[in-house]
């Protein structure tokens, strides 16, 4: 039936998405421009659980590196910043162009493995972007790069105005949305799902998922590596810890925490990390000796995250 | 004489010391069903594991539909058309049954980096599906989810996924394994169907289910082919009774 | 480079290696036996360290400091894995890596509240005091030179214990086959509990002897874990041989290639692009190394099952 069709598959995303789209009027009519700010770093960030939820829900990759794309992607822009680039038509593609690179070099090599070494991999990877960066002199090293500015799209201030940035980053969100909603839906989609399950299964019809897999990891690499570039210009600046192997973790946590089975989960979960995250450091700075046996519990005894608990079972 | 479509030429797999295949040869000719038989053992599913191109032969050669296949990954042959299935099932359980046969199509409709059009709703994909859980029976299945199918009927669905690659030969490790008696004379009416379209390399246990179907008998011991022939030469022969029949006829 | 600074760094590199070895063997084990990825085990270095300095304001003495921070740390292990571990050997790696980094975040956030966050140290003992000269120019600290050869030691011991003994058969053949260990009829439970508890030991004896020459802090244990990640997968996943041989070439070529990159960066460039790049290059040195060992043997150096 369509009507619960709907309610099962389209209602949550389309009341999550229109709940996003009122913040901004929320902001103006009660000119409060803490919670503006605050959601724009909230959508940034589920833009990146976005794309790791991509190749962790649909084809089971645990990429314990993911952040150093949200790195690659800031410093993208934050070095071309430095030499006076602000156009986003260059800086932009620069981030993708790296990411892509980086995706696929680390992606092949991390995916001819498997399960704990994927993810020990992985990881290594992300340390390496990171202690790279670290290494950067020229550009900050540790102390990383301010930027003096923010990006310019043909010149207009899209960036720099609260409002049209905020838009900026939904449109980034709901169109990475859609776009892996389609892919997952896919006869692509469709490939990384069945290796999932069972990767002999999928040998022995004919079809060799690393390719496959490969393809998708480079997908969510870019992905992610916009949200870095629009991180950059958010923040003004770019700093190695944007890839420390802990903002990686707290992307798992983000995806899982809302629920694998649904592409929008990764959303939900970005938005409920860290709302929890500024409410309990609210009440005390040393935070995470909360949040971690918090973490602790979800994973002993939620496993369907908070998705999962809304339909009462795990998808 | 046409050729045969799989033609093995003295195929040997050792692990260390213990050799598990010796110098087996044997042919898939058109039309039939050749079964392969023994012991626990024996090295049948190491020899279906250098058919099938998971395991790599330390010897000998692997034709297939005219083409020598021995250096070619799983993928590579099952995109020349060796269809198989697994001795320990292997459906994928979150997919419908439809979508398990669908997939299936997909794979031997070239490559399937597609990323746009939904493949639920792809009619190419879903109508030959279809057709495939006609052949097998299970298409009042379809919608089901294939976890959630009894165990002959995940047995039926693998031969159907199989044969939704348009297979020049079926590779069946065992199909009859775990299926009640109502299922297993479902599969061999089904198979009997197949063959005449499809030639069938079959591995199984069930003797009867083998003595109704095959057309040759090979029989393996201790990675030996030691006789091969029609249902009766294998019956009457001295050598099979004492290594095999006569302790599979208590089981 | 001369060669006194050769050997220095040479003898750095071991010493680094050893600490690798002694986080990584406990590491290796415990995956290769329970098949679990244990996170926490970098904090669990992390708190090694912080009891032993605690230990020390109490005592006044290295050497009780170091057999009570040893006892505490098997504690402190066994607690958490009473209440946390031992609920997740079923659970899928997501899972394990799920609840161990919640146990970092938590760990971390616990030693900042109860010993702030300000770096903390331990004195050498007086025993190991002093230097002594190992070649001309060359005098090198008696307390890092104990260090590497405990580490040997243990690596000694540990190959004793694995290859010697029938718990150590047990954690052979755990690694390779753990069906045939649970079908020998072994308590399971009580082979994780001493894996797991000898694991934890050899992390805390790290950090305890790590204590007195790097600065005791939060968050000490997660780049060496990650380290012992790198380490553990060039090994080979489950082999000590793996994980002891590793972890001396990752001590060598980080530790060398930090002061030899530069050098060679500089016969290539002008000095100081040479200054930007050759760090750059030195702090990826490892992983590239880990990628060409996976490239050629995808299971690592040594993989438990066919050693």
């Amino acid at each position: 039936m369509p009507t619960t069709d709907f309610l099962k598959n389209r209602a949550v995303p389309v009341v999550l998405f229109v709940a996003l789209a009122l913040i901004p009027v929320y902001a103006q009519v009660f000119d409060d421009r803490f919670v503006m700010l605050f959601a724009t770093r909230i959508l940034i960030l589920a833009i990146a659980a976005l794309s790791l939820g991509f190749i962790l829900g649909l084809g089971a990759m645990v990429s314990f590196g993911h952040a150093a794309y949200l790195g690659l992607g800031a410093y993208a822009v934050g070095i071309l910043a430095y030499h006076d680039i602000w156009e986003a038509w260059i800086s932009f593609p620069a981030a993708i162009l790296v990411c892509a690179v980086f995706a696929a070099v680390t992606g092949a090599i991390s995916l001819k493995t498997r399960g704990v070494y994927f993810i020990m991999i992985t990881l290594a990877f992300g340390q390496m972007a990171y202690y790279t960066a670290t290494s950067l002199s020229a550009y900050g090293g540790d102390d990383g790069l301010t930027m003096w500015g923010r990006s310019e799209f043909f010149g207009t201030s899209v960036f720099s105005n609260d409002t049209s940035f905020y838009w900026l980053v939904f449109g980034t969100l709901l169109a990475a949305f859609l776009f892996l909603k389609m892919v997952a839906a896919s006869r692509f989609g469709r490939v990384l799902k069945g290796a999932k399950q069972n990767e002999a299964r999928l040998q022995a019809i004919g079809i060799d998922p690393f390719a496959y897999r490969l393809t998708a990891f480079v997908i969510a690499g870019v992905i992610a590596g916009l949200a870095g570039a629009l991180m950059a210009n958010q923040a003004e600046f770019v700093a190695p810890a944007y890839m420390s192997w802990h903002r990686s973790g707290e992307l798992i946590v983000m995806v899982v925490l809302g629920g694998m089975g649904y592409l929008h989960g990764a959303i939900i979960g970005a938005v409920a990390y860290l709302v929890l995250e500024e409410v309990l450091s609210g009440y005390t700075q040393h935070w995470r000796l909360i949040f971690g046996p918090l973490l602790i519990l979800v994973v002993l005894y939620a496993r369907g995250g908070i998705l999962g608990a809304i339909k009462g079972r795990a998808p | 004489m046409n050729q045969p479509v799989l033609d093995l030429k003295k195929l040997n797999k050792a692990y260390g010391a213990l050799k598990v295949t010796k110098n087996v040869s044997l042919t898939v000719a058109s039309g039939e069903i050749h079964a392969v038989i023994g012991p626990n053992g024996a090295g049948k599913t190491t020899l279906i594991g250098q058919i099938s191109g998971a395991l790599r032969s330390d010897s000998g050669r692997v034709f297939f539909a005219g083409r020598d296949v021995t250096g070619l990954s799983v993928a590579k042959r099952a995109q020349r058309g060796l269809g198989r299935s697994f001795q320990i099932t292997a459906i994928l359980p979150d997919f419908s049954v439809l979508e398990n046969v669908a997939l299936g199509v997909q794979a031997k409709a070239g490559h399937s980096f597609r990323f746009l059009r939904p493949a639920a709703k792809d009619p190419r994909l879903n109508a030959k599906a279809l057709e495939c859980l006609d052949a097998v029976g299970l298409r009042a299945r379809s919608k089901v989810r294939a976890g959630d199918l009894s165990h002959g009927e995940k047995r039926v669905l693998e031969l159907a996924i199989a044969l939704a690659g348009n297979p020049k030969l079926l590779l069946l490790d065992e199909p009859m394994a775990g299926a009640g008696p109502e299922e297993t004379a479902r599969l061999v009416s089904v198979l009997a169907a197949l063959k005449d379209r499809i030639p069938i390399l079959l591995v199984e246990h069930d003797m009867d289910a083998v003595f109704k179907l095959a057309d040759r008998i090979s029989v393996l011991v201790y990675g030996e082919v030691i006789a091969s022939g029609g249902a009766e030469e294998i019956r009457q022969n001295p050598a099979v009774r004492e290594a095999y029949l006569g302790t599979e006829d208590n089981a | 480079m001369s060669a006194t600074l050769l050997a220095v760094q040479t003898l750095n590199g071991l010493q680094l290696g050893v600490l690798l070895f002694l986080i990584a063997a406990g590491l290796t084990l415990v995956f290769g036996v329970m098949d679990f990825i244990n996170l926490a085990h970098g904090v669990q270095y992390m708190l090694g360290a912080y009891l032993a300095v605690a230990a020390y304001q109490t005592t006044g003495s290295f050497w009780s400091a170091l057999l009570l921070a040893l006892v505490l740390s098997l504690f402190f292990g066994l607690v958490l894995e009473f209440f946390v571990f031992r609920h997740l050997y079923d659970r899928d790696h997501l899972d394990q890596v799920l609840a161990t980094f919640g146990v970092i975040l938590f760990l971390n956030e616990a030693v900042k509240v109860v010993w702030g966050a300000a770096p903390l140290s331990l004195p050498i003992p007086e025993l190991l005091g002093g230097s002594i000269q190992l070649m001309e120019n060359l005098r090198y600290p008696v307390y890092r030179i104990a260090l590497i050869a405990s580490g040997l030691g243990v690596a000694v011991l540990l190959y004793v214990l694995v290859t010697r003994t029938r718990i150590g058969m047990l954690v052979r053949a755990g690694a390779t086959n753990p069906d045939i260990v649970a079908a020998l009829g072994v308590n399971i439970r009580r082979l994780f509990m001493i894996v797991f508890g000898f694991g934890t030991m050899l992390a805390g004896f790290a950090g305890i002897m790590a204590a007195p020459i790097l600065s005791v802090e939060p968050g000490m244990g997660d780049n060496l874990l990650i380290l012992a990640f790198v380490v553990i997968v060039i090994g080979g996943i489950g082999s000590i041989r793996g994980a002891f041989l590793a972890a001396l070439l990752i001590g060598l070529v980080d530790t060398l290639g930090r002061s030899l990159t530069t050098d060679v960066a500089r016969m290539l460039l002008p000095p100081a692009a040479a200054n930007d790049v050759g760090p750059a290059i030195a702090s990826m040195l490892i992983y590239i190394l880990m990628a060409g060992v996976l490239f050629f043997r995808p299971s690592g150096l040594f993989p438990a099952g066919r050693s």
